[in-house]
């Protein structure tokens, strides 16, 4: 890997300060962990934790086509987004396959900001600049749109910064931060907030399945920012957390990382999130290959299993048994802090994807039985 | 990192023990810093005759999972039980009750190859 490669976010001197363990994740030296994964993962369970985003990318989609043009890019309907609220969505190529998942917000009413896996943020950009440009002018969108409408794209990563702060306390840090005068933003709702001087997104979403936010700011602000949030979070138990907990806390929530879980050769009914695919929309990329694995119903299933004896975790590319016969393989898998317990996702052909049923994963050579579950493992009491 | 001046080691991160005929092996303070959370061992079975540098054990933290390497060549004759239900001895007491394997060596002459603390010190700067 050359030097050139490997990016740092505005945050990462600060990680370095923090003792943080860096590593190597999508050409970005992110912390994987400063003190312990697993303590970084309760600390989210039952407080407060912090972690960079910042590498994660930035895309505007604006113009009085935007709208429109978009909603054929994407598997969800952006006709459902009012200003200043995001759905989780797709983008897919022709085949139904997964380029990228992301949250797309309306910020105007003619201004949508997606925010993207970090390892897909230059891929995302060309697909949908070369879709953009296969309109009849640069300037304007993809066929069927009235010939005035303008739509235009262009990448933000690198002036944006962020931070996802999740847990259950994060309504006091977010009033410690901001003020009790002001609201958090409800569910999957972004609101602009005046903060030290400076401005900034605060999205209540995130990837952990506590309740939490998540922050866009300049790059410029994002020490400052980070510095606040653990100051003020302190008394209130705060961590910074790195991806080695962001990979655990996702994992017991069985929310799926693309990459691992997804990937330009799976769609998203193979990994059960059809939920976020609005088929009744009458043009996307991808639509009819989705519609044929719907038809034909889909050859494999991504599905979520619990080990049935205590041992050793299940990692992703262990291949996965059934009486004997292989059946699939892991795409993510761990011990989870939460249940002690090894828990994970695999893809499994279609006929053994039931939940109750019975498969082992062969770890060095050894078989280990493990049940089908339905997600998620981790439940809030 | 803590690097006790009586024993040996590894530039695999293993520390040996001299214990009359056997040896004790472990990860150093270094590898367990290093792995943090260790979530599970995989111990090696007893009787088991290895050479040096053999993969013989498994320590898996919740990131990775690493192999554990024989220091020298030998046979396996106690195995640390206590791992299987509490493998996060290893992070607690590396060189306590956080060993691993005991060894049982063909020739002590072996034991030359390793290195002592400062050498050891000097890998992990």
């Amino acid at each position: 890997m050359s030097e050139a490669a490997q990016k740092r976010t505005p945050l990462y001197d600060e990680h370095v300060r923090l003792g943080a363990k860096i590593v190597l994740f999508a050409e970005w030296l992110m912390p994987v962990q400063y003190t312990s994964i697993v303590e970084e993962h309760q600390a989210v369970r039952n407080n407060v934790g912090i972690f960079d985003i910042s590498h994660m990318g930035q895309l505007i989609v604006e113009g009085s086509g935007a709208r429109e043009w978009l909603n054929t890019m994407l598997t969800n309907n952006i006709d459902k987004l009012d200003v200043g609220t995001g759905q989780y969505t797709f983008l897919l190529n022709e085949r139904g396959g997964v380029i990228d998942d992301l949250i797309v917000y309306r910020i105007e009413e003619q201004k949508f900001l997606l925010v993207v896996n970090a390892a897909r943020t230059d891929e995302d950009f060309a697909w949908l600049q070369k879709h953009i440009k296969e309109g009849r002018s640069p300037d304007r969108p993809s066929r069927g749109l009235e010939s005035s409408a303008t739509c235009k794209l262009s990448n933000r990563s690198a002036n944006f910064g962020g931070v996802a702060i999740q847990g259950p306390r994060v309504a006091e840090l977010f009033h410690a931060l901001f003020g009790d005068d002001v609201d958090l933003p409800s569910r999957n709702h972004i609101v602009d907030f005046p903060f030290d001087g400076t401005s900034v997104s605060v999205a209540r979403t995130g990837y952990t399945g506590e309740d939490g936010v998540e922050v866009f700011f300049r790059a410029s602000d994002a020490v400052k920012f980070w510095n606040a949030a653990l100051e003020e979070g302190r008394p209130l138990g705060i961590k910074p957390c790195g991806l080695g907990a962001r990979d655990t806390l996702r994992l017991e929530m069985c929310y799926p990382l693309n990459g691992s879980d997804l990937s330009p050769q799976r769609n998203p009914i193979e990994a059960g999130l059809g939920f976020f695919v609005d088929l009744t929309k009458s043009k996307f990329i991808g639509r009819d290959a989705l519609l044929q694995t719907k038809e034909s119903g889909p050859q494999e299933k991504l599905v979520s299993f619990r080990m049935k004896e205590k041992g050793p975790p299940p990692r992703p590319h262990y291949a996965v048994f059934n009486n004997g016969e292989r059946i699939g393989e892991v795409t993510s898998g761990t011990i989870s802090p939460s249940l002690n317990w090894g828990v994970g996702m695999a893809y499994v052909s279609a006929s053994h994807a039931k939940i109750g049923g019975e498969i082992d994963i062969e770890i060095r050579e050894r078989k280990f039985p493990a049940t089908i579950e339905k997600k998620p493992f981790y439940k809030k009491l | 990192m803590n690097v006790p001046d009586d024993l040996l080691y590894t530039e695999s991160h293993e520390w040996i023990k001299r214990e009359g005929e056997n040896i004790r092996v472990g990860i150093t303070d270094h590898a367990q810093s290093e792995l943090t959370d260790v979530v599970y061992v995989e111990l090696p079975k007893m009787d088991r005759q290895a050479n040096a540098k053999e993969a013989i054990a498994v320590v898996e933290s919740v990131k990775a999972a690493s192999d554990i390497y024989t220091p020298v060549k030998g046979t396996v004759v106690e195995v640390n039980k206590a791992l299987e239900a509490d493998p996060g001895l290893i992070n607690r007491e590396p060189y306590g009750q956080g060993w691993i394997f005991i060894l049982k060596i063909d020739n002590f002459d072996d034991l030359k190859q390793l290195k002592d603390a400062a050498a050891y010190r000097k890998q992990t700067g």
